[in-house]
């Protein structure tokens, strides 16, 4: 049984791989290489032990470095810091990797309509779960083996590189199984990457609460991470290669279920049942149908922001005590400020990292006008009275306004944890929501560079992406990698004042900026012919 | 009699293909125009122009006065379209879609709705997801047949449907035509031109070959006939017009330019005809040659 239903697996992995021709190797080379350059910058910066050491005690004694980045476990080593520095990112994007490339193989074929076409010919009913699978878990375990090689180039203990890279590798998989299973849920691709993202999110905050709780607080949140998970192999440090079982488990389970979730479904229908809706409607205007088709996604990214808020707001009163209990450090951290200005640094961080964040969302609600103009879902309403600018406009108040609504609830949930816990929300809410806020212009910038590639170059509109990685990358990881001003200037979120001093000049400059671009986006579109 | 859309000597390219090559068409208000062509040949190019979706290259289009690139909004407010690929969203009811392309053109009339979704037999509580390609078509259909306006372009409107709600649609058309609006119905089905179109167009590789009313085009087809004769036929090879002769005994089998009827028919009778039949010339024959000419 199980032999037939794989029959043309081989094949459907071929005709993955011909599609992904360019977007793998991309994905292999940026992991790969970010690994090998974060090893040469780190090498360069903490070249001596002395420097080492102090960066072991400031590293484990800062909630927003424990928050953002995990422990640092072996400061001895150069590979120690690799770990540290970009062992938790790594399981991020090579999460994000596995997911799109499952859900892109699998139900997005399949609302397509292209799993019929293929399931008619000889191919068994899990060939092409199977393919998916293999792709994604096979590109996971190609990008753990060629970083660990990275790092062995380095001179690195190969031991403890083969952990690292199976680590990043172990990430890989369990979002293979993740979204191999998402994707029996719903019939729409859309909502299964989103319920496998949002898991994702969780992932990473567990983690984050977990590693910046300290002793007393709840640790054994990181066990329930995958993300964790990679944390506790220690690599480096000790090399505990057993915690690798766990995500092998969880891989297996989750594709186990998934193929068994296949033979109880129908082809192009999910788990969750369509039912039938209203015969009539009261949808009249472009804004009207925009606001059906983005609400949830809004509703969903302010929740999930809100939640993300309520876990670094709850963490700020530790990181101020922290450095009450620890003398050595407390005389580091007053000669910059003492305890309120580390609280302050932490915002400063999780307010920044928060802007990043939401101008994934920002992206998100621009690509929406390019998805509805590639599936001919556009093409009826611009044969309306409905004015090029004005469907543009529908689809961009959601980028623009939901994005502040987005940072606002991000900034409410941050302020009144942390109010409520230091006793004074009426001072703390309105500073912090402010330094949410501010954000918004640079995610704006973002989203500008959204619309001029949809309204200028639509084939390239999914290069808005690179924009995010580039602004993500350049942002949290550029100062550490000690790259050139004006490189780190590239990202608009460089130019945001840090809280808690707001100057409004950056602001108005990078308003400014965004302007100009959606401006000249819906200006493209208007002067270009509609994709037929 | 005004032209509804007028178009002449528009081109417009893709890259390396050039989609359409000096194309003229002439719709005339009130009437049903065909637009016929195989596919690739440029028809959904030349409506997408029309409606402002793609810019042309160069040549001039006139849609009800107005310039489709530069008058869209104000255009589109007379017109209804149905594509020819009916993508609907996922999660709204076909009913929810009908309502908003309605409102969108400003309101559309509640009563022919309902008239018309009974017609077309079609659930409007159903998501957009689960209708099958020939639902989605008629959820296009009632939205743009329901819309109180001057011009219906209908992008090869049909496919998907089962020969039932074919008959449905032509009778929709026909009240249409009562109802004195202009329709441009552009298909590669000649049995659906034949029963609606005043005039056709022929549309092959960007360009019109043909244009007319049926019967200015019959004069370019052939009717095919056979017949048992009381004697062996003579004469026939020699007449004008007739091709492909086949005799065996008394029995003739021949095609015969519908203009050289006349003659042919004469000489069948004076042999003494014992049974005849002759089948029309369908614009299927006519369309087969221009096909075949572009081999």
């Amino acid at each position: 049984m199980i032999g037939t239903a794989l029959i043309g697996s081989g094949h459907l992995v071929r005709l993955a791989l011909r599609r992904d021709r360019i977007l793998l190797p991309i994905w292999v080379l940026f992991l790969v290489g970010v690994t090998y350059s974060t090893t040469t910058a780190l090498e360069e910066l903490y070249g001596t032990q002395q420097s080492r050491d102090l960066l072991g005690i400031t590293a484990n004694a800062n909630s927003a470095f424990l928050a953002m980045l995990g422990p640092l476990h072996d400061w001895s080593s150069l590979g120690g810091l690799v770990v540290w520095r970009w062992g938790v990112f790594s399981g991020l994007f090579i999460a994000i990797m596995a997911m799109l490339v499952v859900t892109r193989h699998t139900r997005a074929e399949e609302e397509a309509g292209r799993t019929e076409l293929i399931s008619a010919t000889v191919v068994g009913r899990h060939a092409s779960l199977t393919a998916a699978v293999i792709v994604a878990g096979g590109t996971s375990l190609l990008i753990g083996v060629l970083q660990a090689l990275a790092l062995i180039g380095k001179d690195l203990d190969p031991a403890g590189a083969f952990a690292f890279g199976l680590s990043t590798a172990s990430v890989g998989l369990v979002f293979t199984g993740v979204s191999a299973f998402t994707a029996q849920l719903s019939e729409n691709s859309r909502v299964s990457n989103a319920i496998a993202g949002g898991f994702l999110g969780v992932t990473y905050m567990f983690r984050a609460a977990g590693d910046a709780a300290g002793e007393s607080g709840p640790q054994w949140l990181t066990w329930l991470s995958p993300i964790g998970w990679t944390e506790h192999v220690r690599s480096f440090a000790d090399n505990r290669f057993w915690v690798l079982l766990l995500p092998l488990v969880a891989f297996g389970v989750l594709v186990g279920v998934s193929a068994y979730i296949v033979t109880r479904r129908d082809v192009g229908l999910g788990l969750l049942a369509a039912r039938l809706g209203p015969p009539t409607g009261t949808i009249g205007t472009p804004f009207g149908l925009a606001w059906r088709l983005q609400k949830g996604s809004l509703i969903g990214w302010s929740l999930a922001l809100f939640a993300v808020g309520v876990i670094y707001g709850s963490v700020a009163q530790a990181v101020g005590q922290m450095v009450q209990d620890n003398p050595t450090l407390g005389q580091i951290v007053s000669k910059i400020g003492g305890a309120d200005a580390m609280v302050d640094a932490f915002f400063a961080t999780v307010t920044q990292l928060l802007g990043l964040i939401t101008s994934i969302y920002l992206v998100q609600a621009i690509l929406r006008l390019r998805s509805e103009e590639t599936s001919f879902r556009a093409e009826p309403i611009l044969a309306t009275p409905v004015s090029r600018w004005g469907w543009v406009a529908s689809h961009a108040v959601f980028a623009l306004a939901g994005g502040a609504l987005v940072l606002a609830a991000s900034g409410l949930g941050l302020g009144l944890v942390y109010g409520v816990q230091i006793d004074d929300v009426g001072t703390v809410l309105p500073k912090l929501l402010g330094a949410a806020l501010v954000q918004l212009p640079a995610a704006w910038v973002i989203a500008g560079v959204a619309l001029v590639l949809f309204g200028l170059f639509p084939q390239l509109t999914a290069v808005s992406w690179a924009a995010v990685s580039v602004a993500l990358v350049l942002t949290l990881l550029g100062p550490a990698l000690q790259l050139d001003q004006w490189m780190i200037d590239v990202s608009p979120f460089t130019h945001v004042p840090k809280y808690p001093d707001i100057t409004f000049g950056p602001l108005a400059w990078l308003t400014l900026v965004a302007v100009v671009l959606l401006a000249a986006g819906v200006a493209g579109f208007r002067r270009r012919d509609v994709t037929t | 009699m005004t032209s509804a859309i007028s178009v002449s000597g528009l081109v417009k390219t893709f890259g390396p293909t050039r989609a359409l090559d000096d194309l003229h068409l002439d719709v005339q208000t009130g009437e049903v125009h065909g637009f016929l062509g195989p596919n690739g040949a440029g028809k959904s190019t030349t409506i997408r122009i029309l409606l402002g979706l793609l810019r042309a290259d160069s040549g001039t289009a006139r849609l009800l006065g107005g310039d489709p690139w530069k008058d869209t909004a104000a255009l589109h407010r007379r017109l209804a379209y149905v594509p020819g690929d009916v993508n609907l969203w996922p999660n709204l009811t076909g009913g929810e879609v009908i309502d908003l392309l309605g409102r969108l053109r400003g309101g559309l009339n509640k009563a022919r709705r309902e008239e018309l979704l009974e017609r077309f037999e079609l659930d409007p509580r159903k998501k957009g997801r689960t209708y099958s390609k020939g639902n989605r078509q008629k959820v296009a259909l009632v939205a743009a047949l329901s819309s109180d306006v001057e011009l219906l372009i209908l992008d090869e409107p049909t496919s998907g449907l089962d020969p039932l709600m074919e008959a449905v649609f032509q009778d929709c058309i026909n009240d249409e035509r009562e109802r004195g609006r202009t329709v441009l119905l552009s298909s590669h089905i000649l049995a659906e031109v034949e029963a609606l179109c005043d005039r056709v167009s022929i549309i092959r590789g960007g360009h019109i070959v043909e244009t007319g009313t049926l019967a200015d085009l019959r004069h370019l087809t052939r009717t095919s006939i056979s017949a048992e004769l009381a004697g062996p036929p003579g004469g026939l090879a020699d007449l004008r017009g007739v091709h492909d002769l086949v005799a065996e005994g008394n029995r003739v089998r021949f095609e015969v330019d519908s203009d050289e009827l006349d003659p042919v028919l004469k000489q069948l009778v004076s042999t003494g005809v014992r049974t005849l039949t002759s089948q029309p010339p369908t614009l299927e024959e006519l369309f087969l040659r221009h096909y075949e000419d572009a081999r």
